[in-house]
Order: C-alpha cells, then structure tokens, then sequence
C-alpha cells in the first residue's frame, strides 16, 4: 500500500492478565475513513489509545507517518475520546483558545464557523449544554484541526439522528485528503456509507480489514449485515 | 431527488446509477458542469473516494469529461445521451415484463395490457 499512515506490527496490549489486543497487524493508508468495527470490549479504543501514545504496548510496535508515538504525532493526532473531559465550568471560547494554544494545526476560524452554523454561542459554559450539543462541541474542535490522523472514539453512540447526521457531515467536510479518519463505533449501519474501509476487531484480533464495497461486492451484503453475521454466534 | 441507498449492492455502483439518472433526466444538462466531488460526496453522506469511484466509471462511460482544472462536465455528445437513456429505457421494460411474468402474463398480453393502457377506466 502506497503511503502507510498508520502500521502495527505484533501489535499486543495487555492489562494484567487480560489480552485487550493480540498480536495486532494492521496497515492504513492515507487520505481515508476507515472504520473500526467490534462489540464492546473487542480492543477499539485500547487500539485507538495506543495510537495516540496514551498506552503503551506490551508487544510490538506501532507507527505513525513513520514515526513512534510521542510529541511529534500527537501534534498531528487530532483525538476524540469516547468520553468528555472538559470541565463544566469551561466555556466554549475558553475550549477555543485552549486548543489554539496547543495545537499550531487548530482552525480557530473553522471552528467558529461550525459552532456558528449549530447556534452555539461562545459564551455557553459546558455545564449548560446537552449530551448531544457537547458531542457536537468536542467533534467541532477535533475536525478543526489540520492533522494527518482523526482518532474518533465513538462520536456517534448516544446522540440522535440528525446530531449523527451533523457529526458524519462533518467529518466529510473536514478531513483533508493527506489525513486519515478512523472511527471506531459499533453502530455500523450509521457510519457505512462514509467509510472507505472497514477493519473488524474481536476479542482483540483483526479478523478482517476490507474495502467496503468489497466486502458488499464478495458478500452480497452490507458490512452491518456482516458483522451481525460474525459475532452473533460468538454472543 | 434523494440519494436514498440500499444495503445489498456496492455504494458506488449506487452513486453510478443515481448520476446517470440525474445525466439522463437533463438535471445536470448536456455540456453542463457537475458538482465537485466534495460536495456531492456530501449531499449524498458517502464517502468522498466512493463518489470518485462513481464518477471515473462515468467519464469511462463517456457520460462525463473532466476538464483538467475546471471539475467535470456532462458530455456533450447527443448521442451518449440517447444510448443512456435508451439503456436506461431497456432497463425498467425487463423489469416491468419480469414483474408481469411473475403475475402470470406473458409478453403479449402484457404487450396488450400495456396498450389498452388508460383507454377503459
């Protein structure tokens, strides 16, 4: 594959005794969304966390643009964790600033537009926002940077359609054709049509990473009918 | 129209068809521009690469040039544009003779229904 963005090799990450992921291999090119597709608790964001230099791994080894996790790919990671961590007492123009103050790549310009454009103003505080406007928030943020790689942990579980709607647009609007998006989630049938490729994870193993039309074009189905196919009988 | 896609068939064969039919029914006119890529991509929530995909198949088609800084333009080629349609034609006439073939009627008869269309109501 031309222009390998992200490569593991061996990859292995355990907690105690538990393998969260197991001898991972795994290659993603650039200029791509890729989606990373497991139930709960196969190794999603153990992978994602790696990748951004959060966890280390047990075994292996992992790179991104050629380079190991550390400052120099975390100024072109841009992260959305599957969980908030702003301080309620934050208010969007502080989120703003913060973000411009730590990351060289963040579009404070863009970032403004599309708060603008879901009537968020820049003097509400976190505290007031519902679960789905803070999802949108954070999303915002995150595609406003100009990275190589979007680490998007789950920005889709436990919003409403047209937020889904607003968050996957936004990705297709945002991301650059040099820089890759990998979404984890396990709402398939939401995030199929934006994606180039899809890579299943269970129990920790990559058990298949696949074009999506491939799989539709050797499957005669859809990658959410698929997957319900492969970890049904495992439940 | 909407860019409503099903799940059985790959997406971008879908795009291909719906484009086509926008070309055939003169939404986007003969000689006329087409979207970018990024904005159609968008208006149909698919990925970007996928909408290419769709649109390379057209200009292989002849549907479609591209005109190196420009974007992309719909043939202007009458022709192209009558195959299609014809093409298109031939499509929905096996389908409504297979769904007729399904209801018991053979070609003639459906020939005859078809004919007799709207004249006893």
């Amino acid at each position: 594959m031309a222009n390998e963005l992200i490569v593991c090799r061996g990859l292995s990450k355990r907690y105690g005794g538990v393998r969260a992921l197991d001898q991972v291999e795994l290659t993603v090119g650039e200029g791509k969304i890729v989606g990373l597709l497991g139930p709960n608790g196969s190794g999603k964001t153990t992978l994602i966390k790696l990748l951004c230099g959060l966890l280390q791994p047990s075994e292996g080894a992992l790179q991104i643009a050629g380079m190991s996790p550390g400052p120099a790919t975390k100024a072109r990671v841009s992260y959305l964790p599957d969980q908030m961590y702003f301080p309620d007492w934050m208010k969007v123009k502080d989120l703003l600033e913060l973000f411009a103050d730590f990351y060289a790549d963040f579009s404070r310009e863009r970032a403004g537009q599309m708060l603008d454009s879901l009537g968020i103003q820049e003097s509400q505080r976190v505290k007031t926002m519902s679960k789905g406007t803070k999802e949108k928030m954070q999303l915002v943020l995150v595609m406003s940077r100009d990275a190589r790689l979007y680490l998007l942990d789950e920005p889709i579980a436990g919003v409403d359609p047209a937020a889904r709607e607003f968050i996957l647009n936004t990705i297709l609007r945002n991301y650059n054709e040099k820089g890759t998006v990998l979404i984890s989630t396990h709402l398939i049938g939401d995030v199929e049509q934006v994606l180039d490729e899809a890579i299943f994870l269970k129990a920790g193993r990559v058990i298949r990473h696949e074009a999506v039309d491939t799989i539709r074009e050797q499957e005669g189905m859809s990658v959410d009918a698929l997957f319900r196919e492969i970890f049904r009988a495992s439940v | 129209m909407s860019w409503k896609l099903t799940d059985t068939s790959p997406i971008w064969l879908q795009l291909h068809r719906r484009l086509a039919l926008r070309i055939a029914t003169g939404i986007y006119p003969l000689g006329g521009r087409v979207p970018p890529v990024r904005d159609l991509a968008a208006e149909a929530g698919v990925n970007p690469n996928t909408m290419q995909r769709a649109l390379a198949q057209l200009e292989a088609d002849g549907l479609v040039c591209s005109n190196r800084t420009a974007g992309r333009s719909v043939t202007e080629d009458e022709a192209a544009l009558t195959a299609l349609r014809r093409r298109l034609a031939e499509e929905r006439i096996r389908d409504y003779l297979q769904s007729m073939a399904d209801l018991g009627f053979s070609k003639d008869e459906a020939v005859q229904l078809l004919e007799n269309w709207g004249e006893e109501a």
